[in-house]
């Protein structure tokens, strides 16, 4: 079966894009980003600001089942292009990477179907490949382990 | 996590990669391996340590000959390191799909 999410990481370079098709309309898909509540779901973590315009700057907040943070990201916006393009920052806090540029591209494939385009842009090549080994390496990546509940459950 | 580490380093650099490539078709002893390279023999020697260390390459001994081959095992775990990123990438876009096919039957 052909996976529906496709990394791309050409050696050497520091960048990577991934890709995946959606049985969904660009609309929802968008809205999926879009929406402070929707957001929260799937990224499984808390909206603190989404400001979907340009300038505009994001706050995202996890904290464990005793209230600890355990995830804490910002960045800002430059594009916000309904149902086309996100052009935005990300910045781990209290993390040693340095911020990263991702381009988010949202097509239609047809009524029911859409495909997003990520390309994320590293400060250095070596910082690509440590975060693309972050949850190879950790193994008990926070991100990793919700993936391995969702997986569980689907079992 | 310090072996794992080398591992990458040790692929990083373009020569390693070469001999990884040429190894892969045969097992070749460290002088017929070095004949295809322009670099001088004794760099060679060392990027066949390096890689030997890191387990990328094993050491077999034939009469007086030593042959370097492939550890399949440690190539795949290569081959597979950048697996777990895509699948957490997969598992958040399987749970917006989902979430959206949900919201879209609401409506």
């Amino acid at each position: 079966m052909e996976q529906k999410t496709k990394i791309n990481a050409e050696d050497g370079k520091q960048e990577l894009v991934i890709t995946r098709e959606f049985d969904l309309p660009l609309e929802l898909l968008f809205k999926a980003y879009a929406e402070p509540e929707i957001v929260e779901q799937w990224m499984g973590t808390k909206v603190l600001k989404l400001e979907n315009k340009k300038h505009g700057s994001w706050q995202f907040e996890t904290t464990d089942a005793q209230g600890n943070v355990v995830f804490q990201a910002n960045g800002v916006i430059h594009e916000f292009v309904p149902n086309q393009k996100i052009t935005r920052t990300f910045e781990m806090e209290n993390a040693p990477f340095d911020v990263q540029l991702e381009f988010l591209e949202f097509e239609k494939l047809t009524d029911d179907t859409s495909k997003l385009d990520m390309q994320i842009v590293f400060r250095s090549v070596a910082l690509r490949d440590q975060m693309l080994q972050l949850p190879f390496a950790q193994g008990i990546n926070m991100a990793h382990n919700r993936l391995q509940d969702i997986v569980s459950k689907l079992r | 996590m310090n072996l794992r580490r080398d591992v990458f380093q040790a692929i990083a650099d373009p020569t390693r990669r070469a001999i990884l490539l040429l190894v892969a078709s045969q097992s070749m002893t460290a002088g017929a391996i070095a004949s295809n390279f322009d670099t001088a023999r004794p760099t060679v020697s060392k990027h066949l340590q390096i890689l030997t260390e890191c387990e990328l390459l094993e050491q077999e001994q034939n009469g007086r000959e030593i042959h370097y081959h492939l550890n399949p095992k440690k190539i795949k775990e290569i081959a597979d390191f950048i697996e777990p990123f895509r699948e957490m990438w997969d598992g958040r876009f399987n749970k917006l799909e989902a979430l959206m096919k949900k919201y879209r039957s609401k409506k």
